[in-house]
């Protein structure tokens, strides 16, 4: 037998004989930090909450006999006099990928040690944040002026009222905890407790949840806004 | 480009462009609905585009791509299941669909 497998100073194996060498006996799976991989575990159990969520509104939309209401006009605003179709969406869109970049660059100036940067970075992704949920509030707003209700409406299918708060109210939710999560990491880089551990893996983690909630985004404004 | 025991380090660059490329394929699938395309021209399009956007955001801004298989298909891969979720749901849902079909039409 090689060095493969062995626990000290091992040349790790790459492609198929890496997996079955990393997965086997009783030894550590993942050769990353302990918190990326619970990380990763957390967000693998989210995306069956949020597949779940789609999934049923993918029910409930083809079982219903009723004609969908078309979110192309529902989400419309009108802007200066002109007639916008689903621009709240698409400006919610832009927001939350401007969000995910400042956040890679947050992760990148944290692995340089750049603790100012790295703070800067983290409050901007946080601020952005914010004011997504802030748009979010004010569609929601708007659409319950429009009398959309979790049991009706009046463009079309009952069930849209239900899987709109549902998967829209549970995905703010995430940001909202990401918001607080991001600006209690930004505090402790900038305060320096990354510095003295001389650690930055608690920047990357911070960056892997707020870049998930942006993925669930992508699948929500496909499936819900635009399908 | 590697990922070492320093963590993820990687160009700036890299993250600058697939940011961009992600701006480019979100104004895309928003000019899908602007321009008011209809059936599987649509939902063609609004899952490539989705596809793509989901898959840079996992391997680039989360690092995937340099992360090891072992974890890379431990994440990955579990998600597969969600494939039999979805098409018996489908079934369900056509059969529910008929079923009210018959029901009201009586």
């Amino acid at each position: 037998m090689s060095d493969i497998g062995s626990t000290t100073g091992a040349v790790l194996a790459e492609g198929m004989p890496g997996i079955v060498d990393d997965w086997s006996a009783d030894k550590e799976a993942f050769h990353v930090p302990w918190g990326k991989a619970m990380m990763w575990i957390f967000l693998l159990s989210d995306t069956f909450i949020f597949s779940c969520f789609l999934t049923s509104y993918m029910n409930v939309r083809m079982s219903t006999t009723v004609p969908w209401p078309n979110p192309s006009e529902v989400f419309a605003l009108t802007i200066f006099g002109n007639h916008m179709p689903l621009i709240l969406i698409a400006i919610m869109t832009f927001i939350l990928i401007t969000s995910s970049g400042t956040m890679a660059m947050a992760v990148n100036f944290g692995y340089r040690k750049d603790r100012v940067k790295t703070a800067i970075l983290m409050l901007a992704t946080a601020a952005f944040g914010v004011s997504f949920v802030g748009m979010q509030a004010f569609e929601w707003t708007k659409l319950i002026e429009d009398g959309v209700r979790p049991w009706g409406n009046p463009f079309g299918a009952d069930q849209f009222g239900a899987t709109f708060f549902m998967i829209t109210g549970f995905h703010g939710l995430h940001v909202t905890g990401g918001v607080i999560y991001l600006s209690i990491i930004a505090f402790k880089v900038y305060r320096g407790d990354y510095d003295k551990s001389n650690n930055y893996e608690a920047v990357e983690i911070a960056g892997l949840y707020w870049h998930f909630v942006d993925l669930v985004w992508v699948f929500i404004f496909a499936f819900f806004y635009l399908w | 480009m590697e990922a070492t025991a320093e963590g993820q380090q990687h160009p700036i660059s890299i993250y600058l462009k697939i940011w961009i490329l992600l701006f480019v394929l979100s104004t895309l699938s928003y000019l899908v609905d602007v321009m008011g395309f209809e059936s599987y021209l649509r939902w063609g399009l609004i899952l490539i585009f989705m596809f793509l956007k989901a898959g840079f955001i996992v391997a680039i801004f989360m690092h995937m791509a340099w992360e090891r298989l072992a974890l890379a298909y431990a994440i990955l891969c579990p998600p597969l299941c969600l494939l039999v979720l979805i098409g018996l749901m489908a079934i369900e849902a056509e059969y529910t669909f008929f079923t009210r079909l018959l029901f009201f039409s009586q």
